[in-house]
């Protein structure tokens, strides 16, 4: 009988793990990579023990690959997350997300008199700066810090 | 849809900077050429600005073209709530350019992603005037006769100042020496001075607006200290006078010495300023009608 303080979810046949979410961050992962439209199975963990951060969240996904500029659209919010590839129960590939050069959407511009906050439109950023984190706006060219930077 | 546009300073390469210098030359030289016979300018001033304005319909006119537009976004269908996705895209049926100026930061670079006629960026908020940029470094190559190896001091709001900034990030190409010469609540931002250091461009800082500084300027760029950029009005009314231009200040400069000013000026350059051969900011404005019909004419690949 398996031990019951190890209870873990059902192991993944096929599909994509993606673990070490920060846990305030899960549902927000859920909801750029869309996973709350998609038809195949998701199993979802959150607050769960990690030596590595605390609390972190973990979310598998049945029969479901990302394509890198896919899942690098996390980079901004779960940086540490890791990316896990199943195929039959076993883990064909491991990868580190990483950030992207440009970023389309999911960033709000600090500049309330930049375009993007006032025309139906995607806004876009360049990744100036890696650690400390710093965007720069395509449109008003404003520079933004870690601080200052708000998802949509 | 990527037309050739003029967006942002940063989007020219020294040559391009230098060859628009070139043919801005060649218009002093004969500002009357057919050139744009047939052609149609749009000019979208979503908000108003009379000068900018009047110098791109002046340089479209020169050249035997012809210019539609509005001067002011109230007489635009901006007011009936139409995006500047459509307005463009509706103009752009009309004219072979579009030469905007709005109130929104970014607004000519999204207007040059959603049309294919070339877009000119006459000022996005606070964000970029590149013909302004063009036109000052036309007139220091001018009176200068070079772009390289000058002092030139920048003096008064150099916080919010969009043309002195715009200016650094230009003369990137050709190393100067500058003097920022600010009150500290409106100094020369840290971004700024950090790509001077980035570029290897030479700068020293003060707030003190000192003869030793006039003396050893070849070109002296003034701008306006506005009271409404200041957090506490003491401090204003204490720095107020001390960046204020008079004519007794330049005894002791070099002959090579020009004046100036992105204009308008309200008083830190005394009047008596003007009748000083140094005065150089009324031909600089000038020099902006032959910068925007070199642009014009570049855009539209007629040159």
């Amino acid at each position: 009988m398996a031990d019951k303080s190890e209870m873990q979810v059902k192991a993944l046949k096929n599909g994509t793990v993606i673990d070490h979410i920060p846990s305030d961050k899960l549902f927000k992962v859920v909801s750029i990579l869309k996973l709350d439209k998609i038809d195949s199975e998701v199993t979802i963990g959150n607050n769960l023990t990690s030596r590595l951060m605390g609390r972190k969240g973990i979310i598998k996904i049945a029969d479901r690959y990302f394509e890198e500029d896919e899942i690098n659209r996390i980079a901004l919010i779960a940086p540490k997350a890791k990316i896990n590839t199943i195929r039959d129960y076993e883990v064909v590939e491991k990868k580190i997300i990483e950030l992207p050069e440009e970023i389309s959407g999911l960033v709000r511009c600090v500049n309330p008199k930049c375009i993007t906050n006032n025309e139906p439109m995607e806004p876009c950023y360049r990744v100036v700066g890696r650690s400390p984190l710093t965007l720069k706006c395509c449109y008003c060219e404003h520079t933004m810090s870690q601080e200052e930077i708000k998802l949509l | 849809m990527s037309a050739k546009s003029l967006v942002s300073i940063s989007d020219y390469s020294k040559e391009q900077i230098l060859r628009i210098l070139d043919l801005a030359t060649g218009f002093e030289a004969c500002p009357n050429q057919r050139i744009l016979e047939g052609k149609v300018a749009a000019t979208l001033f979503f908000e108003p600005s009379t000068r900018t304005r009047l110098s791109f319909e002046t340089a479209v006119n020169r050249l035997g073209g012809k210019v539609i537009g509005f001067s002011d976004a109230a007489t635009s269908s901006s007011t009936k709530g139409e995006t500047l996705k459509d307005t463009i895209k509706m103009v752009s049926n009309y004219a072979d350019i579009i030469i905007m100026r709005h109130y929104l930061e970014g607004a000519a670079r999204y207007a040059s992603q959603v049309t294919d006629i070339p877009i000119v960026n006459a000022g996005d908020g606070a964000n970029q005037h590149p013909s302004q940029t063009l036109l000052d470094l036309y007139s220091i190559r001018k009176t200068q006769g070079r772009l390289e190896g000058l002092n030139i001091a920048l003096v008064g709001d150099l916080k919010y100042g969009r043309t002195v900034h715009s200016l650094l990030m230009a003369m990137k190409h050709f190393p100067s020496t500058f003097y920022f010469v600010a009150p500290e609540e409106l100094a020369m931002p840290a971004e700024y001075k950090q790509f001077c250091r980035d570029n290897g461009i030479k700068w020293h800082e003060t707030s003190v607006f000192s003869q030793e500084i006039i003396n050893q300027a070849d070109i002296i760029y003034m701008t306006r200290v506005q009271k409404e950029r200041f957090t506490d009005l003491v401090e204003y009314e204490r720095v107020k006078n001390a960046f204020i231009l008079r004519n007794n200040m330049l005894d002791n400069s070099r002959d090579n010495l020009k004046i100036l000013h992105p204009l308008p000026r309200v008083n830190e350059i005394a009047q008596d300023v003007d009748d000083n051969p140094k005065a150089y900011y009324f031909q600089q404005a000038r020099n902006g009608l032959y910068v925007r019909q070199a642009i014009i004419s570049s855009l539209l690949d007629l040159v």
